[in-house]
């Protein structure tokens, strides 16, 4: 069989836009797998694709929007929350997904992520984390671990590093969740979970970037890295957050928070449905 | 399949292993590794051909020990390999059904 007619006899062919493929991500990288991960979570809820959207950031994830086979955008540096928001409140009836990385969602972005886990908007974030800005060249960034080697530390980070499941649990997300790339079973049950839940919705997804952060920490090629994940990681559900930082030799993974909450578009329209009855008792 | 069974299952003449097929497209593959490292049963050995990236694609070793798992599948970064399991004569059970 030609290799063209067998890429469309992939299960996940309907789902990805063929005529971009292949993709423009490094060899190993993590990112292949989060989209893989994903889009069998789509396929396994038998959602209608009418009704997804999913917004990117700026970064090597972000090319996921245009890879994917539903409606997408591709927002700019930071601002994939505040076009979700605007997504979700315009059409409540669409479920909306934001996929981008560490550096868009949590240093640039970081103000537009606490602001709607507080606020509880109904969007689903997966962030790819691979501890660093890849797509520039590997400068560090707010995930980047303490003593790391990147382009831009030179002798080793001196900063403390952002503990994402600990700040949108702390922020209010209504589901937190944390795998590697290697637990792809769990990442896409975890991804299934965040769409079916309401509110705020985080799964932090451990990536490997062997072309930079992992040459630059002499991890070995991709596949040592993902060793490295099966080694050093951790199951434990409901496990507290705030003691879940990832180390160089422990990476606590798992769902931390999975609770109820009213969502910001239902409080919203609940609010609009009364003022107006108000109204027109007034008049 | 085990080496030895402690006892034969009830049902062991009625049904059979389902048959896996394996299919890699081995044009898209970036030759990470991970589908021949993380196999359960090592069904996948990296071949010796380079493929139009310059990159050795996996190559199947043996097909009848592969368990359908579909880890390969969902590992694959590159969506470049999949397992479907083969119709017709290996399994007795669906055969049964139609």
């Amino acid at each position: 069989m030609k290799e063209a007619d067998l890429m469309l006899k992939h299960p996940l062919a309907k789902y990805l836009r063929q005529e971009r493929m292949p993709h423009i991500w490094c060899e190993g990288c993590g990112n292949g797998i989060l989209l893989n991960s994903f889009l069998e979570g789509l396929d396994e809820l038998k959602q209608n694709l009418d009704r997804i959207v999913v917004v990117s950031g700026i970064g090597c994830i972000g090319r996921a929007a245009g890879y994917i086979n539903v409606d997408s955008f591709h927002t700019t540096h930071g601002r994939a929350i505040p076009f979700a928001t605007g997504v979700k409140l315009a059409n409540p009836n669409l479920k909306v997904v934001v996929i981008s990385g560490d550096g868009d969602l949590f240093a640039i972005g970081g103000n537009h992520f606490i602001h709607a886990a507080r606020r509880n908007v109904d969007i689903k974030v997966i962030c790819a984390n691979n501890f660093n800005y890849g797509m520039t060249g590997g400068q560090y960034g707010p995930t980047t671990p303490l003593g790391s080697w990147t382009t831009t530390t030179p002798y080793g980070n001196i900063e403390h590093p952002f503990n994402l499941v600990h700040l949108a649990a702390a922020s209010g997300a209504v589901y937190v969740a944390r795998w590697t790339t290697l637990q792809v079973r769990r990442l896409k049950n975890s991804i299934k979970k965040a769409l079916q839940k309401e509110g705020f919705s985080l799964v932090e997804v451990i990536s490997p970037c062997p072309e930079i952060f992992d040459r630059y920490n002499k991890l070995g090629t991709a596949v040592d890295v993902m060793k490295w994940f099966k080694l050093i990681s951790q199951v434990k559900h409901g496990y507290d957050p705030a003691k879940a930082e990832v180390a160089k030799n422990k990476i606590i993974v798992g769902e931390f928070v999975d609770i109820e909450k009213p969502s910001y578009g239902r409080l919203l329209r609940e609010m609009t449905a009364n003022v107006q009855d108000k109204l027109k008792g007034e008049k | 399949m085990p080496q030895k069974l402690w006892r034969e299952p009830l049902d062991a003449q009625k049904t059979k292993l389902p048959k896996a097929e394996i299919c890699i497209i081995t044009d898209l593959c970036k030759g990470c590794g991970f589908c021949i490292e993380f196999c359960p049963k090592n069904v996948l050995e990296q071949s010796e051909q380079l493929n139009k990236k310059g990159k050795h694609p996996p190559e199947v070793t043996d097909e009848s020990s592969c368990a359908l798992c579909g880890f390969c599948t969902a590992i694959c970064p590159e969506f470049a390999i999949f397992v479907v399991e083969k119709k017709g004569e290996n399994n007795v059970g669906n055969e049964e059904k139609e």
